[in-house]
């Protein structure tokens, strides 16, 4: 036997291992590191440059901007002073937002439970192209479609809703305009965040421990109470995050909005009326005859916009991560 | 005591056979008829009509028939199966209704003639074999070339920063990355319209909308090259370096070609993700009837710009023209879709 | 089953059960629902030597796909009596009870020959409620598993909640079953907090409760005690001493020391190569003292495995 180790009076340091980087090394860390922060660099640009220009309306407007029902220019033979209010806007993009969620995420839900519980295996794959082909459609189609082809049935479904549900405030109807309402635009939204609603359920019921999912079959559950007692709690916020990420899309839509929404400057809660707002739609809309004052105002709105959008991901993200790491 | 008797054979007992679901299509077949019975005598006419009460009538029978044979929760999984098996209709039932639509609406104007003319000389209500759309698909090109160009070292830079430098604020740009990919687009075609025409003073060109598209692409590029990244096995990494190369000749000589068709995966999903993008483009590339081979001066047109234009001319001729658009662009869509499914496929078979 | 004589007649298994037996008679046992649990004991421990058969395996086949994993599995399982299930990894022990309480079928390529008869009905037989069976039939998993949303009452109480049962007398439940698992004295107190909490063996006991609540007539295990310390493991073979007096228990396990201290019967399987075989069954004494074939000799001797 070789000598014993003889205790040593102080305890031992931990060495302080350094590595010496090569030059090569250091350029291609500095590239990299440059490469992976231009994100965060990009998204702080596209604020800087929209409240940049924005500024002005901001300061002009104050508060009003956000709660005013008005968007004129200034009318110089009129006299009168340009008004840039997106309060109507926002809460129609808001209202139009609620009522996509409202219709898709179930359905989304649905869908999800199907591919990772329900569905034959040799109906999976199928199933999963059929959502991965949706998330694909360009929103362009989307409002084509939704214009020519769904709201002609969409209608017909607001004119029954009307008849038996009319004495709700909500499905009363001022005017017998049927066409372009902000139910109308929720179900095309609705379907087209129903993908990423899937995709990311499909994501979080995958996580859910199989030998969780067996002790709950081994207790003699059947599908549906092993999905309540186990999938759910595990997914929930998966699901949640999920949603809101599907919000965050129908917030931000442009095109497919702009095409089966009819934008009109006020507040209404008759859902089934052809008048709503999207803050989206509107700079659009706006877009083509704006002169500079104007412009500025729609940078002003795009900066709403890319605020509201940001913050609803951020907490979609923020809740996902979450979920993913206990899972 | 371990003696086989006879050949024995592998069964699926807990597969149901015909004969005992006879409850089940007993139920089906009931659920059909009364159906078909309450729409012909009851005021409920049309499709609307018969797809309510077919739901209503088959979750109905589908949990009486459990609830009777069996006991309350099994009506109450009865119920949901029906429920979930609906909801996957409801998201079938669009998708095949958009691709029918768009069949049936734009094959009608697909000839070989509109992949070699413009719209220069044609005036949006003549027929559609007058004209066509060789100026939008050179200016998506341009535009989906470019964008790729901008956007992929920045995606493929910030994935390799995640993934092999670790860097102090790698979560940071994960999460922002992500947030990123929630940028509405039409935010995107403002910034740009903000910083290059109004700061810059620039006119509308194609690069715009490319920068524009870039700023879309990016998160897409970056978060596919990061999965396809964490997919190489350490080894391969710690052989490099156990080599003694330095970290930029493992990452250069080892890892990016073992990722190679992984990247171009990510490449391709970033260019289908923003072929079909039009909010962007309407603020940038300013739109145009005829080709416009300099992408960098000078109205360019696109794909989206092409339908968008048709759909809000409006005559009966133009929205044709939007269908056929729309053929066109879904056509070019899924190719590129195709090809990311072919490369993302040889990759894992190589694995 | 091929030999019947009683197992107890060992020296220190007999120990082992007359500790467990006051252990019950000096107030282990919960004042209610519990009494009778003690009479079923007494019945069951004279039933014992007659030999009721509740759980019936009869030449069971299995397969994965196209590999043979099981072939020809006979066995009866007794009320009131431990059946250890031993033998190498591999050799489709686990397979094996999974096909008693049917959850065989969660996996895809899996099919199966043979009955099981549970009070002399085919569990298999089309038209069965499976749920109905794997209430009657519980089983517990290699890994703890308890539910971690739920609090420690509520995964006790939790498979009642999945088989839509009447819950009536909840508290007094709640308390035998944690009571019969060994637990209540650790667990009282915090009821509340959720299962994640606890330690491995509390958990793994905590699953135990669970599966108790519904008061199945089979309980299986498989390799109950393979992720827990050897503290942990005694104090769930104490449990599975004073369980199996109401109901018959199936542990798979790869320690062969522990199917001697709880087992009244083993089987021993063993695969060469090919599929797994049932190559002696007796009781646990005859098969650690004298085992008529070799291959078993040579096992439980350490020569293999």
């Amino acid at each position: 036997m070789s000598t014993a180790t003889v205790p040593s009076k102080t305890p031992p340091v931990a060495r302080v291992i350094t590595t010496k980087p090569r030059f090569s090394d250091k350029v291609f860390r500095a590239v990299v590191t440059t490469g992976g922060l231009s994100s965060l660099v990009i998204l702080a640009v596209i604020a800087f440059f929209l409240v940049y220009n924005g500024f002005g309306v901001f300061k002009s407007e104050g508060l009003s901007f956000f709660t005013g029902f008005e968007w004129v220019d200034a009318q110089p033979d009129a006299g009168t002073a340009a008004s840039y209010g997106i309060g109507a806007m926002l809460y129609g993009t808001l209202l139009t937002g609620f009522l996509a969620v409202l219709f898709g995420v179930p359905i989304a839900v649905g869908a999800a439970l199907f591919l990772s519980y329900y569905a034959p295996e040799w109906l999976k794959k199928p199933m999963v192209i059929v959502v991965d082909v949706m998330a694909a459609i360009p929103s362009i189609v989307y409002g084509l479609w939704g214009y020519f082809v769904f709201m002609p049935h969409a209608e017909y479904w607001a004119k029954l809703i009307h008849k038996y549900l009319g004495f709700i405030p909500f499905f009363d109807m001022p005017a017998n305009a049927f066409s372009r309402s902000p139910f109308i635009a929720g179900l095309v939204l609705a379907i087209m965040i129903i993908p990423i609603v899937t995709s990311v359920s499909r994501e979080v019921f995958a996580q859910t421990p199989l030998d969780r999912i067996q002790a709950a079959y081994a207790l003699g559950a059947t599908k549906w109470s092993m999905i309540k007692a186990v999938v759910f709690p595990y997914g929930a916020g998966g699901v949640v995050g999920g949603a809101m990420l599907g919000l965050g899309r129908a917030l931000g839509e442009t095109v497919a909005v702009y095409t089966v929404l009819n934008l009109v400057y006020d507040i209404r809660i008759e859902v089934l009326l052809s008048a709503g707002g999207n803050v989206a739609s509107m700079i659009v809309n706006k877009f083509g005859e704006a002169d500079a004052p104007e412009l500025k105002a729609l940078m002003a709105a795009g900066f709403v916009l890319f605020l509201v959008t940001l913050i609803v991901n951020f907490i979609a993200n923020i809740i996902i991560n979450r979920t993913a790491r206990k899972g | 005591m371990t003696q086989v008797i006879s050949q024995v054979s592998p069964q699926k007992p807990w597969r149901p056979k015909l004969k005992n679901l006879l409850p089940e299509v007993l139920g089906a077949l009931f659920t059909a008829v009364s159906t078909l019975l309450i729409v012909a005598v009851t005021p409920l006419k049309g499709k609307l009509g018969f797809a309510i009460v077919l739901i209503i009538m088959s979750i109905v029978v589908s949990s009486l028939v459990s609830g009777i044979r069996r006991d309350k929760k099994a009506a109450l999984n009865s119920t949901t199966t029906v429920l979930v098996y609906i909801a996957s209709a409801f998201v079938i039932i669009p998708l095949f209704s958009i691709l029918y639509e768009i069949f049936r609406l734009g094959i009608g104007g697909l000839s070989f003639g509109i992949f070699t003319k413009d719209m220069s000389l044609t005036s949006s209500d003549s027929p559609l074999t007058e004209g066509g759309l060789l100026h939008a698909l050179i200016g998506t090109l341009y535009v989906v070339v470019l964008a790729s160009i901008l956007s992929t070292p920045v995606g493929i830079l910030a994935s390799l920063y995640i993934v092999e430098v670790k860097g102090r604020f790698a979560g940071l740009v994960r999460f922002f990355i992500q947030a990123m990919s929630g940028i509405p687009s039409i935010v995107a075609g403002l910034f740009i319209y903000a910083i290059w025409m109004i700061n810059m003073g620039n006119s509308y060109n194609a690069v715009a909308g490319a920068g524009a598209l870039a700023i879309l692409m990016i998160p897409t590029v970056a978060r596919t090259s990061e999965e396809v990244l964490k997919l190489i096995p350490p080894d391969l990494r710690e052989a490099g370096l156990a080599l003694g190369a330095t970290q930029w000749r493992t990452v250069a000589m080892i890892i990016i070609p073992a990722a190679k068709s992984g990247l171009v995966t990510a490449v391709i999903l970033g260019i289908a993700r923003v072929a079909g993008e039009t909010a962007p483009l309407l603020l940038t590339i300013g739109g145009a009837d005829a080709i416009n081979l300099n992408p960098f001066s000078g109205n360019s047109s696109a794909m989206p710009y092409y339908v968008w234009k048709n759909y809000s001319l409006g005559n009966p001729e133009s929205i044709s023209r939007a269908w056929l658009g729309v053929l066109v662009l879904m056509i070019v869509v899924f190719i590129f879709f195709s090809l990311a499914r072919f490369f993302g496929r040889s990759k894992g078979v190589k694995k | 089953m091929t030999s019947n004589d009683d197992s107890r007649a060992n020296g220190e298994e007999s120990m082992k059960t007359a500790k467990a037996q006051v252990a019950k008679a000096s107030g282990k046992v919960s004042p209610s629902s519990l009494a009778d649990v003690a009479a079923n004991r007494l019945q069951s421990q004279t039933a014992n030597t007659v030999g009721s058969t509740g759980l019936e395996a009869r030449s069971i086949h299995a397969w994965f796909g196209k590999k043979h994993v099981l072939e020809d599995i006979s066995l009866d399982f007794y009320t009131g009596t431990v059946t250890a299930l031993i033998g190498p990894s591999g050799c489709g022990k686990s397979t094996f009870i999974r096909i008693l309480n049917r959850m065989h079928e969660f996996i895809p390529t899996a099919s199966l020959a043979g009955e099981v008869f549970l009070d002399g009905k085919d569990v298999y037989e089309p038209g069965v409620d499976v749920t109905k069976i794997r209430l009657r039939i519980g089983m517990v998993f290699q890994k703890p598993n308890p539910f971690p949303s739920m609090t420690i009452k509520e995964n006790v109480l939790s498979g009642l909640k999945l088989a839509q049962l009447k819950m009536n007398n909840q508290e007094e439940l709640l308390e035998s079953c944690l009571r019969r698992a060994g637990l209540w004295d650790e667990v009282k107190d915090r009821l509340d907090e959720y299962g994640g909490a606890l330690s491995g063996g509390q958990q793994q006991r905590l699953c135990i409760a669970r599966s108790l609540a519904v008061n199945p007539q089979v309980l299986l295990m498989d390799e109950p005690c393979s992720a827990l310390d050897p503290g942990s493991t005694l104090r769930i073979e104490e449990t599975i001493r004073e369980l199996s007096s109401s109901m018959s228990i199936v542990i798979v396990t790869h320690n062969m020391q522990q199917a001697a201290r709880v087992s009244d019967y083993t089987g021993f399987f063993l695969s060469d190569g090919g599929p797994g075989r049932l190559v002696e069954v007796g009781s646990t004494s005859q098969i650690f003292s004298n085992p008529k074939e070799q291959r078993t000799e040579d096992y439980v001797s350490g020569r293999f495995g």
